[in-house]
């Protein structure tokens, strides 16, 4: 019979050489952004694909959090009469939290799925080796405009979910819970302060980095034909969401500690 | 032209992946313009050798020289400087699908030597046209071609850059016998235009006896035998012998069993 302490171990192990790989990759793909050659024509490709096809997903996930946050806030502020805090709830409820993380958890599965399907297919097919023998580093040829494209679009992804959700709220309100269009629109904007905007596009440029890095280290070390692109591809999605969430609280208590 | 300095040079390289040795003391020169293949059966370490010569592994142990210059600690900017010397052709073509064929056969001198993509889609135009592949194939997706036009495009991005050094790995696997005689002819004849050197790994004795000017069978992670092509028939070694007959009974079939 095994040790049950020598299985915690191996685990503990187990977790310092992913930490230790993953932050030697990170190193890696930071040294690359900061060095050329840069592939400007890439990154921007790689914009389009993480930003601008993510946008009816990301935007009908905004407009329905949007609709229903409101309508659920004016069911449970009525209970204590303050119906007419519903516009300031949502706004605030939406650049804050629900926008970046909402956005971050659907990217997390669109893209950070995809980069790690396509990194990983390459891996396996010989095709990461072939870039190397042509004098071409993977690094900077593969991760680095991912991690750029993700990390400025994702704000600017999430700033659009931002008023899409904002909208969703506006239209429940006005239709369905008799606010008044005028008054809705004063007391959402009279509400919302600069810091709970920039504060959701930080978070957002911080998750839009870990999905990337996330797709692309799964996606590299991905192993063993079609299983261990489908692994990757898994782990890649899992660790991208589990990371937006841990770092959603610390970026949050950097910003709203005092 | 031979010269005294053998192109390529392996020297008591050694690796292994945990428990498992796969090259164990491997001894291995090419002169310049020779063309050398590797023999060997399945999971002997052919293409890990030749990982370790490209920089893609690093070996335990030994020294590997291009052109005299010891490449094994070689990172960055100086192994990218090295790897201008060669080019190959991989088993799968290991085309890149989101480019076009023109665009794989010219992405060395594109983003490796920073050539114009006007100036490299003429070159890729008239390598592809050495593999017997006409400009009408140009644009065409990598996923839609067949195996062996697969092969001519990785052929013709192995030697599009007109390295010194070509690696060929199992150039003729899953190729039918026809398609697998023009691949060995195209190989032959670019690898005359280029005066390469080249090292191919190959089961297949077909292509290795057109291939070939030096036949090396590695066993046991190292060479057990190397020779002219036309001494392997009567080489007298009983595990060249086996593989090159593809007979059952043998050395080898005493570890399979």
């Amino acid at each position: 019979m095994s040790n049950p302490l020598a299985a915690v171990g191996r685990i503990f192990l187990s977790f310092l050489a992913t930490v230790g790989r993953l932050s030697m990759f990170t190193g890696r793909s930071l040294s690359a952004v900061v060095t050329p050659p840069f592939y400007w024509r890439l990154c921007l490709q790689q914009m389009m694909t993480i930003g601008y096809y993510s946008l009816p997903v990301v935007g009908m996930t905004a407009l329905f959090t949007g609709a229903v946050l409101a309508l659920q806030i004016y069911l449970g502020s009525a209970r204590f009469g303050a119906e007419s805090a519903v516009p300031n709830i949502v706004v605030v409820g939406l650049t804050r939290e629900l926008g970046p993380v909402l956005a971050g958890l659907m990217l997390g599965g669109r893209v950070g799925a995809a980069i790690a399907a396509e990194l990983g297919t390459m891996k396996v097919t010989e095709q990461l080796d072939a870039l190397i023998t042509l004098q071409t580093n993977p690094f900077r040829y593969l991760v680095v405009p991912r991690l750029v494209a993700a990390t400025i679009t994702t704000p600017i992804l999430v700033l659009i979910a931002d008023i899409i959700g904002v909208m969703g709220g506006y239209l429940v309100g006005i239709h369905r819970l008799d606010f008044n269009s005028a008054v809705y629109l004063k007391n959402t904007f009279d509400f919302l302060e600069a810091m709970d905007v920039t504060s959701g596009l930080v978070k957002a440029a911080v998750f839009g980095f870990l999905i990337a890095l996330m797709g692309c280290y799964h996606g590299f070390n991905s192993k063993g034909g079609a299983q261990g692109v489908g692994k990757a591809t898994t782990d890649a999605v899992v660790s991208s969401l589990i990371l937006i969430l841990i770092s959603n609280y610390f970026v949050t208590e950097a910003f709203f500690s005092q | 032209m031979m010269t005294d300095t053998p192109r390529l040079e392996l020297i008591d390289v050694h690796k292994s992946f945990g428990p498992k040795v796969v090259l164990n003391g491997l001894n291995l020169a090419l002169s310049q313009g020779e063309s050398v293949v590797v023999i060997g059966g399945s999971g002997t370490g052919k293409s890990v050798m030749l990982k370790c010569i490209l920089g893609l592994l690093h070996p335990d142990q030994g020294r590997i020289r291009i052109d005299g210059e010891d490449t094994v600690d070689l990172r960055g900017t100086e192994r990218e400087r090295i790897l201008t010397k060669f080019g190959m052709l991989f088993q799968s073509a290991a085309l890149f699908d989101s480019l076009t064929v023109w665009e794989n056969v010219a992405f060395g001198l594109i983003e490796g030597a920073g050539m114009e993509r006007e100036a490299a889609r003429i070159i890729a135009i008239d390598k592809l046209a050495k593999v017997g592949m006409g400009e009408d194939m140009a644009e065409a997706d990598p996923a839609g071609l067949s195996g062996g036009m697969r092969k001519r495009v990785g052929l013709a991005r192995a030697i599009a850059t007109e390295p010194d050094i070509i690696f060929f790995d199992e150039p003729t696997t899953g190729l039918d016998p026809i398609m697998g005689d023009i691949i060995n002819n195209l190989i032959t004849e670019c690898v005359q235009d280029l005066g390469a050197t080249t090292l191919t790994i190959s089961h297949d004795m077909s292509s290795a006896r057109t291939i070939a000017d030096r036949v090396a069978m590695l066993y046991g992670g190292k060479i057990i035998w190397a020779g002219g092509v036309d001494e392997i028939d009567n080489c007298g070694n009983d595990f060249v012998d086996q593989f090159i007959h593809g007979r059952e009974d043998g050395p080898f079939a005493l570890e399979v069993t």
